[in-house]
């Protein structure tokens, strides 16, 4: 349907602009989103090398410093410090490492629960499909943070916390997206190869058709780090997160929103850290999909 | 149509039963009890007992649970712990507040993301489509909190246009209160709406009938509204329903951040005060609310697309 489509605008060159010319669309390098990753992994592997301060480490003398072109600041504290005098920018390079920890964390369980009950439910088919996809529909219909509310009133607030709760709420996307790869790819001739040659159910899921769906989860996981980052961050700000006095950038708003009224450093840079990190791994993951994902199972 | 609706329904009915049932055992085995909690840490044992007594915690999980179902069919969702009150009426008493915003701020971002979508499809890399994509990655990657927060500290703080919180006190005050929260709260959504009302406007467009209509004549406007955005309405049906619903029960973090008295701040208050009864409404609701958008989505699917025939 869709291809002849094509060749009719070709035919009759109506179609908008750049199909018409026979221009190829393109794909951009993110060279914004690729520095705001870039800077992000920066921060997370040399945090202790390029820390001016120790993040942790208070004086009451030095609290709330705004940064250090506003009057009153000084170059010692780039970004001024916050109401204990702990020094802005240490903190936000140490908070890198804790949103990658808490989303790694996440993408893990979430991960390994949907990939293989995406494996199974499209490899086996049948009466197991069609519980698997049952589950995910009533899974999906429950909000995951009403699931991460739930979690955090019974095991109460902290990072593992988080990193558990997300990880429950989030795999029926990974589910259905590796069921619907799995499908495709079980009709393919070197799966059934590999039947013929004999190889067990599972040896065909993990070593055939699992490598296949690599490209997809790659994209997905970039795309669902940006998503966790802010997350996490909502979290540890209402409070249901990560505790004091962890380096958290949602932890750090949080805590400099009662001081909104005098030190308007204290709620920009954590939040600016957030932004950018997000946006570096969202336009890096529409790059990845333009690239990886030529079927366009992920739009 | 009409098995459908009732295979649907039963779906329905299930998946609520089957929340219910995790949430409430999820719920009771905490470690920590909610009689301790709400006692103040003076109270004497029989204090305990009694309170425990009146909300039925002392008898075995498996009776609870049953007496829980029980009265749930009946309407009956106990009482809150914290406003000795029925859980579902001290819910409903804030619904009104969130209801104002969700609906504001769903018209807002269905008319600015529909308008922005659509136009950067047709006129694809005008200077709206370059504004549009920028929209679309703000609104993605900017947390809504750290929004609200920005946007407090510009009017609210330093200009002072706008009041830093609260709900108001009628008419041309209320309105004032809800600006900075509708627009947060509109943030992602106006970002999803853009992207996917783009990208289907793009499909729609490449289509045989949208290329038959251009043949034939038809003008751009009409091929644009009739031909191409009714088909490409679809997919943003499998968006929008599920989405206005969960806006419609507010914002626990928009709601936290502008002291608005709705259902999403009453719902953290009662999480750390481990007021199950109020929770445990909220997550009925919830869930009913959303497996129904569903429902509602696949009735819209067959209005608008003749094809598709409910298997």
């Amino acid at each position: 349907m869709k291809e002849s489509g094509q060749d009719i605008s070709q035919t009759f060159s109506i179609a908008p602009p750049d199909e018409a010319s026979g221009k190829k669309l393109g794909v951009r390098t993110p060279y914004l989103g690729l520095f705001f990753l870039g800077l992000f992994f920066f921060m997370v592997i040399f945090a202790d090398l390029i820390s001016p301060y120790d993040p942790y480490a208070s004086d009451l003398s030095k609290g709330t410093l705004p940064p250090f072109w506003e009057k009153g600041g000084s170059a010692a504290h780039l970004l001024g410090t916050d109401f204990l005098g702990r020094d802005q920018l240490s903190r936000i390079i140490h908070g890198s490492r804790m949103s990658l920890i808490v989303s790694l964390g996440c993408i893990a369980i979430y991960g390994t629960i949907g990939v293989i009950l995406g494996l199974i439910s499209g490899f086996v088919g049948g009466r197991t499909d069609m519980i698997i996809m049952r589950l995910t529909d009533i899974w999906q219909s429950v909000p995951g943070l009403i699931v991460i509310l739930l979690l955090v009133s019974v095991i109460g607030p902290s990072a593992k916390t988080v990193i558990i709760s997300i990880g429950i709420a989030g795999w029926p996307g990974y589910a259905r997206i590796v069921r619907g790869e799995c499908l495709s790819l079980k009709q393919r001739d070197f799966v059934r190869l590999a039947k013929v040659a004999g190889c067990s159910n599972i040896r065909i899921m993990a070593s055939h058709i699992f490598p296949n769906t690599i490209n997809t989860l790659l994209v997905l996981t970039t795309m669902d780090i940006a998503g966790i980052i802010v997350l996490s961050a909502t979290l540890s700000f209402l409070g249901l997160g990560t505790q004091p006095p962890s380096c958290d950038w949602g932890l750090m708003l949080a805590e400099g929103r009662q001081y909104i009224t005098y030190a308007w450093w204290l709620v920009t840079f954590p939040g600016v850290a957030i932004a950018i990190t997000v946006i570096g791994f969202n336009l890096t993951g529409d790059w990845l999909r333009e690239i990886l994902d030529p079927k366009q199972v992920l739009r | 149509m009409k098995v459908f609706l009732l295979k649907r329904l039963g779906f329905a009915v299930f998946t609520m039963f089957f929340v219910v049932t995790i949430v409430f055992f999820l719920f009771r085995s905490g470690e920590a009890d909610p009689a301790a909690i709400m006692l103040p840490p003076d109270a004497t044992p029989r204090d305990m007992e009694i309170l425990t007594k009146n909300f039925g915690l002392d008898k075995p999980l498996p009776i609870q649970y049953l007496n829980f179902l029980k009265n749930a069919l009946r309407g009956d969702f106990g009482k809150s712990f914290r406003y000795n009150e029925p859980a579902a009426k001290v819910l409903f008493e804030r619904f009104p507040a969130s209801i104002q915003l969700g609906v504001t701020a769903f018209f807002f971002s269905a008319i600015l993301g529909l308008s922005i979508g659509v136009l950067s499809a047709v006129r694809r890399d005008g200077w709206i489509d370059r504004f549009g994509r920028v929209l679309a990655l703000g609104g993605m990657s900017i947390p809504a909190f750290w929004l609200g927060v920005m946007l407090m500290l510009l009017f609210s703080v330093n200009l002072g246009w706008l009041p830093v919180a609260g709900r108001g006190e009628g008419g041309l005050d209320t309105l004032r209160h809800m600006i900075l929260p509708v627009i947060c709260l509109s943030g992602y959504p106006i970002a999803l709406i853009t992207r996917i009302s783009r990208s289907s406007m793009i499909d729609a467009l490449k289509s045989d009938y949208v290329v038959m209509a251009r043949i034939k004549g038809v003008p751009e406007p009409y091929v644009n509204i009739i031909h191409a955005f009714k088909n490409a309405s679809i997919t943003l049906i499998t968006i929008m329903v599920p989405m206005a619903t969960v806006m419609l029960l507010g914002s626990v973090v928009i709601e936290t951040i502008f002291s608005w008295p709705g259902i999403g701040r009453l719902v953290v208050e009662s999480t750390f005060a481990r007021d199950y009864p109020v929770v445990q409404v909220f997550i009925l609701l919830i869930t009913f609310l959303i497996t129904s958008a569903y429902i509602v989505a696949d009735i819209l699917y067959a209005l608008v697309d003749q094809r598709i025939r409910f298997q």
